[in-house]
């Protein structure tokens, strides 16, 4: 009984929304959106969930003094501070139990939660994904190693279109004539990107497109159990 | 559909005057009558003609929000306006074309419209009046070819499924980031070190991350088999909860409840950067020795998959994000590409049923395949009636 239930709510649901997706006429036109409404709250009632295993399992952490507790514990600090701040001065327009705080608020320049926000969170989040720049160019020179047939043409492939996307490709062969345009590294480049790229992207789309339905229809018809947790 | 009424108060006013006087009679005609006559007549016609000059009509097989407005005045400007609740004209499109599609409306509701066309020379406009309703339908026609191509597959699936509860094998292609699942338990088992799963960014409502979780039940399953700890970091509290489960069923089918750790599975974090972050603390911190790097992945996907090869682990990552994979593809060992992360389950499962449902699969592709060469071979061809039957659904 406690696995027949999820699947006949699943099997419902699942056809009820694939039927929406056709039929405009209500109840089924507002189907999706009601659905989507629910998921809202319930995922809303979720969050404390997160809280409190974001509790948990740092202060579990504290208390064994693992390896670098410290860092949990300054997570934890931080999540403290930022809901504290929240709760006590709110955020931006929105007041908060102590009201806007305006003392607060000439002392910084900005509320307290805003002021962490704008000069702690925003700062170490692009910093992190500033990362990416150096992990490309790493990722990069492993994936131009000439070690076969095909690492050989990604890297050809490669070079053309990143000089053809920069002022200096563009300047190596203006010199071509009219007739050989084709040739120009941007134009090359715009055709590998516009052609073959796109070629292949679209595959992987279509074959995802159709392990989707194929995926949605196990779950639909109970064939796929195992996001319950079993089979049985 | 309601047709309009053409008023030209100056035309009508002329009329008047000209015949004001009720005895005019001309070689014996009562003038006035005629004039009556003809008047009427002119009337007559110019309903006839602002019937089909401006025409309102509610947008076929729709949901009830949109109403087509069109006009056949030659003018380099008109005016459109709509009558709102209380009776007032708003202009809703001024310029020089001879349709407008009045979107965001709601069904069963009558909807009053206006059309000014300047007259420079007479220094005044003329108006047509119309009105319509628009409402719900029960079928979105431009989505029967979306209709059709889900029909045709979703009957081949159950068609390989049925075949398969009767019995019959299908040859599966090996999929070799699937097999290589149990020598990433197994070196993670011989190192002592433990395996990182990384469920995706999304919520509980990308099919991703369900596709995520149920190769997490696989692998949790061998997980708990080798004793070996699994660490699974959320992102959102659904998806922390459905994990959870989903281990928790896998120890138990695996008979080792009492090896399983809630603590194990845990949320980090609802931001983007700061869930990568602390999946990278994790994999430096703790050395897993296997990572998996299942479902739903951005702009973070190669910060995890590049710091997960620089701790040395085995990596297998899989997502249906065509715009992630090559990052995928350069950092980690295995990779599943699109339809493989759907498949995974089926094919991890080894149950014939869901080895059926694969063969859908292919069934599609064919039928794509199909399609595709048919649409180049009409477009060359000059007609274009498949591409657009097809080009619907994408409205």
């Amino acid at each position: 009984m406690k696995r027949n239930i999820p699947l006949i709510l699943a099997f419902i649901t699942g056809i009820l929304v694939v039927i929406s997706e056709f039929i405009p006429h209500r109840p089924f036109s507002m189907m999706i959106t009601t659905l989507q409404d629910w998921f809202m709250i319930i995922s809303g009632f979720a969050i404390l969930l997160g809280q409190i295993s974001l509790f948990q399992s740092n202060l579990a952490r504290i208390k064994a003094r693992e390896e670098g507790w410290y860092f949990y514990l300054a997570g934890l600090i931080s999540f403290c501070l930022m809901l504290g701040f929240g709760l006590l001065w709110g955020t931006q327009e929105f007041k908060g139990l102590a009201g806007h705080g305006s003392n607060v608020q000439n002392w910084l320049g900005n509320k307290p939660f805003d002021y962490l926000f704008e000069y702690a969170y925003m700062p170490l989040s692009a910093t992190l994904f500033s990362l990416l720049a150096f992990f490309i160019a790493s990722a990069a020179y492993r994936a131009f190693i000439i070690r076969s047939f095909e690492s050989n043409l990604l890297m050809i492939t490669a070079v053309i279109v990143i000089l053809g996307r920069t002022s200096f490709g563009g300047m190596l062969t203006s010199w071509l004539p009219e007739n050989l345009k084709f040739w120009h590294l941007p134009n090359l480049s715009d055709f590998i990107m516009e052609f073959p790229n796109s070629a292949a992207q679209r595959a992987i789309m279509i074959s995802a497109a159709l392990g989707i339905i194929g995926s949605s229809l196990r779950i639909i018809l109970g064939i796929e159990r195992s996001y319950l947790g079993g089979d049985k | 559909m309601s047709g309009g009424l053409l008023i030209n108060w100056r035309i009508a006013k002329s009329v008047q005057s000209g015949f004001g006087d009720p005895l005019l009679l001309y070689k014996g005609v009562n003038m006035r009558k005629l004039a009556t006559i003809i008047f009427f007549l002119w009337g007559i016609n110019a309903l006839l003609c602002a019937s089909h000059l401006f025409t309102v009509s509610d947008v076929p097989w729709d949901d009830g929000k949109a109403l087509q407005i069109e006009w056949k005045v030659p003018a380099d400007t008109i005016y459109l306006q709509k009558a709102d609740s209380l009776g007032a004209w708003t202009t809703i499109y001024a310029g020089s074309q001879s349709s407008y599609r009045d979107t965001d409306l709601n069904p069963d509701l009558v909807y009053n419209y206006r059309l000014l066309v300047p007259r420079p020379a007479f220094q005044d406009s003329m108006a047509f009046m119309a009105k319509a309703k628009p409402r719900e339908q029960w079928f979105y026609l431009h989505k029967l070819s979306y209709l059709l191509i889900l029909l045709a597959v979703s009957l081949a699936v159950l068609y390989y499924v049925h075949g398969a509860r009767r019995g019959k094998d299908y040859f599966i292609r090996r999929i070799s980031g699937l097999d290589s699942m149990d020598e990433a338990i197994g070196r993670a088992t011989e190192k002592g070190k433990p395996i990182l799963f990384v469920p995706g960014i999304s919520d509980l409502d990308d099919i991703q991350t369900i596709a995520s979780l149920t190769i997490l039940s696989h692998l949790a399953q061998k997980a708990a088999e080798y004793d070996t700890a699994l660490i699974v970091p959320c992102r959102f509290s659904m998806v922390l909860s459905a994990s959870r489960e989903v281990v928790k069923e896998a120890y138990l089918k695996a008979g080792k409840p009492d090896s399983y750790r809630e603590d194990r599975i845990f949320y980090l974090t609802d931001d983007q950067f700061g869930y990568v972050a602390g999946i990278d603390g994790i994999m430096v911190r703790e050395q897993p020795a296997a990572n998996f790097f299942l479902g739903s992945f951005y702009a973070e996907s190669l910060i995890l998959a590049e710091t997960g090869f620089s701790t040395g682990a085995i990596q297998t990552s899989g997502t249906a994000q065509a715009s992630q994979l090559p990052f995928f593809v350069v950092s980690c060992d295995y990779t599943l590409i699109g339809e493989e992360l759907f498949a995974a389950s089926a094919y991890l499962s080894r149950d014939p049923q869901q080895l059926g449902s694969l063969k859908g699969h292919d069934f599609g592709k064919l039928l794509v395949i199909v399609f595709i060469i048919l649409g180049v071979i009409m477009e060359i061809a000059g007609w274009h009636g498949f591409k657009a039957f097809f080009e619907g659904a994408a409205q």
